[in-house]
């Protein structure tokens, strides 16, 4: 009787243990970033594009990065959603075996788990066969096959939770199809659809690996479709690896702007999705 | 539900429309449009579903000739790795990827499930509500900070006093045996990987071990069991199948993880032997290589043929775990 309250006791503890650490590893990232970010952290890193001599510790700032990564994603996050809305529309409106409907989902999962720097190899041969070099183009293809899964999934689950008697009523009423999908599904999961877009548009600004080979990086703020971009995770670990503790410092700090960017979109995201609903038909 | 009503709806205008040779033009212009909205819509989603072919068949095409200049068997057991002369060799590689994996799985599993037991089973709705967001929170903090924490925090952590001390206690382990003073290590790239796939596992794990039918919870409660010894023997035992596939994607998500990786586990060519040796993971093959190898022939092979490699361990591992989650919430 005893050995089992034991038991009983001993596993919660290191349950609770487990749970505090999770979290606490994420206190830790947090502080780590802003602790040392923050110092580094001034108005001309946001305001100025690198000087002469900026990554032996010259003058200057990471706009050309902060700059390249809004063009990227949101270049990005513009493709996916007119590729990913109609997807996850028609899986909720036209398909007709449920069958067909899985596979589709699958798929998508399958390709949520691919890991980024495969999609930035597979763009890298795509602009090969497209002739085109390192750019903000190139890039936003990268970042649009890596966020399509997330905003596709994400969009199939908000529209999931339409209710169907809203979609039987608008068919009753005559309505098509595409009527529904558009005038009334789209309405009522606006908040879900928004926050996989938001979701989505994090990912994006935050990942390295696809834009590696795909964006190259400049000092210059892009100014067409086919000049290389900036990007700020590149910026950091360009900053990172230089010999200069200067520098160092001012990877730190441009972790901290994306950690804010990030994690800024996610709280967005969650205040959005509150305003919205206050028009959802329950 | 919905289909009938269409053809209900497809049917009265149809019966409205009296001059059949009229065909298609007299239909209605909205008819006309979700007919075809749904033909493009059905397309995309069938090039999405195919996606994952093309990239894998890209990538295989592209490797291709290094496949006919060594054999798979040379390729991945070859400890050189010297592409101006020729010699490709993923051994230490690959050896690198499993390490750092194997570490970081080792290191996270634990207390990711046990964390999602505790959310699923123990936890009130408000503390719930208050770490599920939390956990989310650490699923969308990039990897390039990621990479940062662990140089700012993990790497001098192991060089100052994880690597020294077990070195000493443990060094009889060839595991333990420290001769790399950087900290920059297969323990570092470990632990960053670790936390970084533990709201992945967290996530899953947890809704699986809720999607247990509470009936069983409450027949084993019943019958006089504690809670724990319910878990253990009744909620368990149900959910394994869908814990391991968490943990699949767990590792099939680690195993691709490039940016934080390369960034604290020290990059030298050679197979590790140590959990404080240095070690150079596939990923981070291709990502310092590629793209600016046109010039040398079988080079970009190669790495291509590394990335094909990646992908494949990846889609395995990520295919069977959906198969078997997908059985569950079918299930439940």
């Amino acid at each position: 009787m005893n050995r089992r309250k034991i038991e009983e006791w001993f596993f919660k503890g290191l349950m609770i243990g487990s749970a505090v650490m999770v979290l606490g590893s994420l206190v830790l990232i947090l502080c780590t970033v802003v602790w040392r970010g923050l110092p580094a952290l001034n108005l001309e890193m946001i305001t100025q594009t690198p000087k002469g001599g900026y990554y032996l510790g010259g003058a200057g700032g990471i706009l050309n990065a902060i700059v390249g990564s809004l063009y990227l994603a949101g270049g990005a996050t513009v493709l996916a959603m007119a590729i990913s809305l109609p997807i996850a529309l028609y899986l909720h409106f036209y398909v007709t075996r449920s069958r067909h409907a899985a596979m589709i989902r699958l798929a998508l999962d399958v390709l949520w788990g691919i890991p980024s720097i495969v999609y930035g190899v597979f763009a890298f041969i795509l602009m090969l066969l497209l002739g085109l070099r390192a750019s903000l183009l190139g890039g936003i293809i990268a970042l649009t096959l890596l966020e399509l899964p997330i905003m596709t999934r994400g969009m199939d689950e908000a529209l999931a939770m339409v209710p169907p008697a809203l979609k039987e009523a608008s068919y009753s009423l005559g309505a098509t199809r595409l009527e529904t999908a558009l005038k009334v599904a789209v309405r009522q999961s606006m908040p879900g659809l928004l926050t996989a877009i938001l979701l989505a548009f994090g990912r994006g600004i935050g990942d390295a690996a696809s834009v590696l080979f795909t964006a190259g990086f400049t000092d210059h703020i892009p100014g067409s479709l086919l000049e290389p971009a900036a990007s700020l995770p590149l910026a950091i670990f360009f900053q990172l690896n230089t010999p200069f503790p200067v520098v160092q410092d001012r990877a730190y700090a441009s972790a901290l702007i994306l950690t804010v960017i990030v994690l800024g979109l996610s709280m967005i995201s969650r205040r959005l999705t509150g305003k919205l609903t206050e028009h959802v038909i329950r | 539900m919905k289909s009938s009503a269409t053809e209900m709806i497809l049917g009265f205008l149809l019966a409205k429309t009296p001059d059949k040779q009229m065909g298609q033009r007299s239909r209605p212009n909205r008819l006309f449009m979700d007919r075809h909205a749904g033909r493009l819509m059905g397309s995309l989603a069938l090039a999405i579903g195919l996606l994952v072919l093309l990239i894998a068949f890209a990538l295989f095409l592209r490797a291709y000739p290094i496949l006919t200049y060594m054999s798979v068997g040379e390729l991945l057991t070859g400890t050189s790795w010297h592409p101006l002369k020729g010699d490709f060799g993923f051994y230490p590689f690959i050896m690198g990827t499993l390490w750092v994996t194997s570490v970081g799985m080792i290191v996270a599993v634990p207390p990711s499930l046990l964390t999602a037991i505790y959310l699923a089973e123990y936890a009130s709705l408000r503390v719930r509500s208050l770490v599920k967001p939390l956990i989310d929170l650490l699923a969308g903090i990039p990897s390039v900070v990621y990479g940062i924490w662990g140089v700012l925090t993990i790497v001098p952590l192991i060089r100052n006093f994880v690597a020294p001390a077990l070195h000493r206690w443990l060094g009889f382990f060839p595991l333990f045996r420290s001769d790399n003073p950087t900290g920059y290590s297969v323990l570092a790239g470990g632990i960053v990987l670790a936390v970084m796939v533990f709201p992945i596992i967290i996530a899953v794990a947890e809704e699986v071990i809720r999607a247990v039918p509470g009936g069983l919870r409450e027949a084993s409660l019943a019958l006089g069991a504690t809670r724990w010894q319910t878990i253990k023997h009744v909620v368990l035992r149900r959910a394994v199948p869908g814990v391991l596939a968490s943990v699949m994607l767990g590792f099939s998500r680690a195993f691709g993880e490039t940016m934080a990786v390369m960034m604290v586990v020290g990059n030298l060519p050679k197979a590790p032997h140590s959990i404080f040796d240095a070690a150079y993971p596939l990923t981070a093959l291709i990502a310092n290589n590629y793209g600016e190898v046109m010039s040398v022939p079988l080079y970009d092979s190669a790495l291509l043929g590394a990335a094909f490699i990646l992908l494949l361990v990846v889609l395995v591992f990520n295919i069977a775990s959906r198969l078997v989650l997908v059985r569950i919430v079918q299930g439940g």
